[in-house]
């Protein structure tokens, strides 16, 4: 039986800013994980991960991160992801200052 | 102090004026991130977790009150009101835009500041003995070294594509306050029949594959000392692993090689180099040495400090723990503490920031220092005037008497800020400070140096740490492992691993059976966490930490 495929987002850092990004399911960056695209398909994904890799002047370091889908949105699987989507914990800021 | 000359002004506002143009050409799509990557790193500007950040270099930890006031204007103009100082002296601005970033160089640059070299396969700031010029214990100031150092390394055209990053760190004195030996190179002002010169040491480093550093040359002689040094940086940049970057460093080099072989290489490629180099430098060195002249210490009466230390036992605890000698009669070197209980090490808001410069100004001959421990120092201050300086500090949160003690934490940057690290260190460090301020048996505990790293590269030096932390993903989690006896000085140790890692909210009561067992097993208060583990071993901490068994079998092993 082949590995069932991890769930995953795209995500990336802005090139202005600096702050956590995802694609969304209409091609935006979008600074919410609960807005991003999951994708459960891996050729989808990859498809979805080129074109999103093309837009250099947008985005920086963009690579897919293993989610789980849940009703609220897609929650990470690692805690790092988890940090990204939040902000560090130390100062409300980051996402955090605007949720 | 020193000040740019023309030639250091002109060299910055054009470095300046090419990254505002590469940053241009970033935005505007004609350099992809690939290109503008090595460029950025050369200016100090990372890519890290949640945003852009920004390391400003502050050679040898020295600053003028006009430096930290600036340093509080980037903070509130570009920033989030905070800085962040590290471990190597220099502060870093967490939240800044990519726009913004030559800006804030150009206004770096107007009081004489760069970020020129904090990062990137180069030389990298040139740290020193946070103490210098003002130790009681020091053979001479070792920052006109560090400087020369500095001018030497920077921009140097054979010095820029390194195998890997390369650290110098100079010490004046015989206590080694500088962590010279967990550097590429660490350096140590002596003399020698009544002649300065400079004991060099090589192959240090912490990170994945730690390492003390190895004595190259017992004495090196001012004249000597650049050429020197950079022969021994010219046969590493040849003979260095550029194939495997966990190998490139010069440590594994050494460790590869043999220091004899290193010796006789670099004594070779000395013999070139000194030839090369001519008499330029140590013209140059006077030139800087008389920058860094004492300021006119005044002789005056010090009853005020007396009488505060008498009547007021806030004062007095403050004066117990932050204030150290002074070569100068009269005077103190005054620690201001950026480790309140609970707050993120290394932390400083700009109002904070201002205070400092002020205090610098109305009492400590305009000098403000940073402590890879994170840190402010305010270096020649009269005790008359510590009462006024410490009522400051105490309305703006920086009267924290704790330097040296088991919360004057060293934590790096970690999973909340940093894109390498495997696990925060922020709340580990805030947890244990917030801890022991409730047990209030800090001063019982005495000297106690905790450090904590977020990732195996060890930033926070919890390889030297007295106990040392360090954050690791486990299988998803984040786990800590503890090592204990490790020491940053001239006695420098490698800590050595517990056992078995613990879960992040297993931490603190880890510390806390740690320091218990301590407390039980020392000789008397006067014996120092270090000086029991070295006694005791690491047995008793082991059975404490994972049971009577465990201890046994580490003995019978």
């Amino acid at each position: 039986m082949p590995k069932p495929y991890t769930p995953k987002v795209i995500t990336a850092n802005a090139l202005l800013e600096g702050d956590v990004i995802y694609l969304a399911a209409d091609d935006r960056w979008v600074r919410a994980l609960k807005d991003a695209e999951i994708f459960t398909d891996e050729a989808v994904a990859q498809v979805r991960l080129l074109d999103a890799q093309s837009r250099a002047a947008e985005a920086v370091g963009v690579y897919l991160a293993d989610m789980e889908p849940t009703k609220d949105g897609p929650r990470p699987v690692h805690f790092r992801e988890e940090f990204r989507a939040k902000g560090p914990s130390n100062h409300v800021h980051g996402k955090q200052e605007h949720a | 102090m020193y000040s740019y000359t023309d030639f250091d002004a002109a060299f910055v506002a054009e470095r300046n004026r090419q990254f505002r143009a590469q940053v241009e050409r970033r935005i505007s799509g004609a350099l992809t991130e690939d290109e503008f990557k090595p460029l950025r790193l050369m200016n100090g500007l990372y890519l890290q977790l949640h945003a852009y950040m920004l390391r400003v270099a502050i050679p040898y930890g020295t600053l003028s009150s006009a430096q930290m006031d600036q340093l509080a204007l980037l903070a509130e103009k570009w920033d989030k009101g905070y800085g962040h100082f590290t471990t190597r002296q220099n502060i870093q601005y967490n939240w800044p835009e990519l726009r913004d970033v030559p800006d804030m160089l150009d206004a770096l640059e107007q009081v004489g500041m760069h970020a020129i070299q904090t990062s990137g396969n180069t030389i990298r700031n040139v740290t020193a003995d946070h103490f210098a010029g003002a130790a009681a214990d020091e053979i001479a100031d070792p920052r006109p070294v560090a400087e020369l150092l500095r001018q030497w390394s920077t921009d140097h055209p054979e010095f820029q594509f390194l195998p890997r990053k390369f650290k110098i760190a100079v010490t004046g004195a015989e206590n080694d306050r500088a962590v010279i030996k967990a550097h590429d190179i660490g350096i140590q002002v002596v003399k020698r029949d009544g002649r300065i010169g400079y004991r060099v040491l090589v192959g240090g480093g912490l990170g994945r594959t730690p390492m003390i550093g190895k004595e190259l040359s017992p004495f090196v002689a001012l004249e000597d000392l650049l050429p020197y040094v950079e022969a021994v940086v010219s046969v590493w940049n040849l003979l260095g692993r550029r194939d495997n970057k966990y190998k490139a460093r010069i440590k594994i080099t050494v460790h590869e090689h043999g220091i004899d072989e290193i010796r006789s290489l670099v004594e070779t490629r000395f013999e070139e180099t000194r030839q090369a180099f001519g008499t330029a430098a140590l013209e140059l060195f006077d030139d800087i040495a008389a920058q860094f002249q004492p300021p006119a210490f005044r002789n005056a009466p010090t009853e005020a400090f007396d009488a505060a230390y008498e009547t007021d036992p806030t004062f007095r605890a403050w004066a117990d723990t932050n204030l150290s000698a002074h070569r100068a009669t009269g005077y103190a070197i005054a620690q201001i503490s950026l480790k309140a209980h609970g707050a993120t090490p290394g932390d400083a808001s700009a109002e904070q920031m201002r205070v400092m410069a002020q205090l610098a100004r109305d009492y400590g001959h305009d000098e403000l220092r940073i402590t890879h421990e994170q840190n402010v120092v305010l270096p020649h201050v009269h005790k008359s005037d510590l009462p006024a300086i410490h009522k400051v500090l105490k309305a703006h949160g920086l009267a924290t008497a704790n330097i040296g003690r088991i919360s004057d934490i060293i934590a790096c940057p970690g999973m909340d800020y940093c894109a390498l690290a495997t696990a925060r260190s922020i709340p580990i460090a805030q947890e244990i400070a917030t801890r022991f301020d409730e047990l209030k048996i800090e001063n019982d505990i005495g000297e106690l140096k905790i450090k904590i790293s977020g990732c195996i590269n060890a930033c926070g030096h919890h390889h030297v740490g007295h106990i040392g932390i360090l954050g690791l993903d486990r299988a998803g989690v984040e786990n800590y492992q503890i090592t204990l006896g490790g020491d940053a000085t001239e006695t420098a140790a490698l800590g050595d691993r517990t056992g078995p890692g613990f879960p992040a909210e297993g931490v603190v009561p880890a510390i806390e059976r740690i320091v218990e067992t301590y407390m039980a097993q020392r000789s008397g208060p006067e014996e120092t966490f270090l000086q029991t583990y070295r006694r005791i071993g690491m047995d008793p901490f082991k059975a404490a930490l994972y049971g009577e068994e465990a201890g046994k079998k580490s003995r019978a092993a």
